[in-house]
């Protein structure tokens, strides 16, 4: 990976972008580099599907419904995160880091940046997995998924909230691969608690909303708990 | 400790083995205040720059770690004795003080994978920091998550009986000075081992050693 220099005759604006269009900048760039290099959402979205196959012959069913489909549904959702995570800096750390460093931008666009690239990625993953997991094992999957994405949408935010985080704190450790898993799936168990309790009625043969302003509720708090206490100490990780 | 042993009343449920009481609950809520205490010793350290209170973070984090195994240890044979099993789910206090335990296992291994001293002291702050954050939203979480069996001391401490009360703050107020002495005596140790490094280089090599380096707060 090299930095790319701005090509010759395209203008240099001469005062430093703000925080919103050093954002969506950074964001762009990590996404086409995901395009080109194709290193990350293709390994999550391909881990999922493996580790519901796992499920499928771990548990001896074919079919799962209730608290085993929405235990199955997020610790497989949260390992492929992991996988993302592992990866979020890897451009940064193979020599990319020193110029975003350089440039002249708040290092809280960073840390938003990391944090939107990997919601994006959640995303895609979910595109893949969701219905991966519909035909392989949960089939009546259909019948609350305005409700279940929901869920998804606001645990995604948490996972990527926290994931930034992680993935930044993990980037200058020499045991990087091990340190993320033990690191973030730990702080990642009040998402679990509230996705899995959320997403269980929603997965019943008979597909009905229980106690879901509660857990939607929990995820909401830890989000912004998160996202606040991220943004707050994330500038340290980059200071040199 | 001889309060607790031979002044305390025995429960009536549960005799002798409730006694362990009087070691498990101090110490857990001693390793989660010093838990807290090394996440805010870490906000001063990444506010001032000071390297000193990294030490000091990190020596919470460290003891209070020791401590969860002692909380761990003693809150299983409780359980044990007064519902049967080593391991209870259903008890939220339980299982988010092993999530949190869990959490801070890393604390170590993060630091010391990152070789810059300086580097890795602010990586650890930040790290201290989003954990102790993290506590007391994972207590929500698991509270929410499952029935209450524990007893709920603190919530019911009215419930007491006076001698049983006197013991418990007794022992708790003896675990914390025990939190505190061992702190203090590791940050000693740790700071005049460093100025001892400092003072051995000095001797060796008397022109390289940069004197304005200023000496670590022994408190």
């Amino acid at each position: 990976m090299t930095t790319t220099a701005s090509p010759p005759g395209r203008k240099i604006a001469s005062a430093p972008p703000g925080l919103w269009q050093a954002t969506t900048a950074l964001v762009r760039k990590d996404f086409a580099h995901e395009v080109r290099t194709r290193q990350t959402v293709p390994a999550m979205a391909l881990f999922s599907v493996t580790v519901f196959v796992l499920f499928h012959f771990g548990l001896a069913r074919d079919t799962i419904a209730g608290s085993l489909a929405s235990g199955v549904l997020w610790v497989t959702l949260l390992l492929a995160a992991v996988v993302g995570v592992t990866r979020l800096f890897a451009a940064e750390r193979e020599g990319a880091g020193e110029g975003l460093l350089l440039a002249p931008i708040d290092r809280t666009a960073i840390y938003i940046a990391k944090a939107s690239a990997l919601l994006l990625y959640l995303a895609l993953l979910e595109v893949v997995a969701l219905p991966a997991f519909a035909l392989l094992l949960a089939p009546g999957l259909g019948d609350a998924l305005p409700d279940l994405l929901a869920v998804l949408a606001l645990a995604d935010v948490g996972v990527a909230a926290i994931g930034a985080l992680v993935a930044g704190l993990a980037a200058e450790a020499r045991a990087r691969e091990v340190i993320v898993p033990l690191m973030l799936l730990p702080l990642l168990v009040p998402v679990l608690i509230a996705a899995a309790n959320a997403s269980r009625p929603l997965l019943e043969a008979h597909a009905h909303a229980a106690g879901l302003a509660k857990w939607l509720g929990l995820i909401g708090l830890y989000d912004v708990v998160f996202i606040l206490v991220a943004v707050a100490v994330f500038d340290y990780l980059l200071e040199d | 400790m001889a309060l607790a042993f031979f002044y305390a009343p025995l429960d009536r449920d549960q005799g002798v083995i409730q006694k362990i009481f009087y070691i498990h609950v101090p110490l857990a809520i001693v390793s989660l205040c010093g838990f807290v205490a090394g996440g805010v010793m870490a906000i001063r350290h990444l506010r001032s720059g000071d390297r000193s209170w990294d030490m000091r973070s990190y020596v919470a984090v460290h003891l209070s770690i020791v401590f969860a195994v002692g909380t761990l240890v003693t809150g299983s044979i409780w359980a044990k004795a007064s519902w049967g099993h080593w391991w209870v789910w259903s008890e939220p206090v339980l299982v988010s003080f092993l999530i949190v335990f869990l959490l801070y296992c890393c604390y170590q291994p993060l630091r010391f994978s990152i070789e810059d001293p300086e580097r890795q002291a602010r990586y650890a702050s930040v790290f201290a920091i989003t954990a102790g954050a993290f506590v007391p939203v994972n207590f929500l979480a698991v509270r929410l998550a499952t029935q209450h069996v524990h007893p709920r001391v603190l919530s019911q401490s009215g419930s007491l009986p006076g001698p049983m009360l006197l013991t418990f703050l007794v022992s708790l107020a003896g675990v914390a000075l025990l939190w505190m002495t061992l702190w203090k005596l590791e940050i000693t140790l740790k700071a005049s081992r460093m100025s001892l490094k400092r003072l051995r280089a000095q001797l060796e090599a008397p022109d390289e050693v940069d004197l304005s380096v200023p000496e670590v707060a022994i408190r």
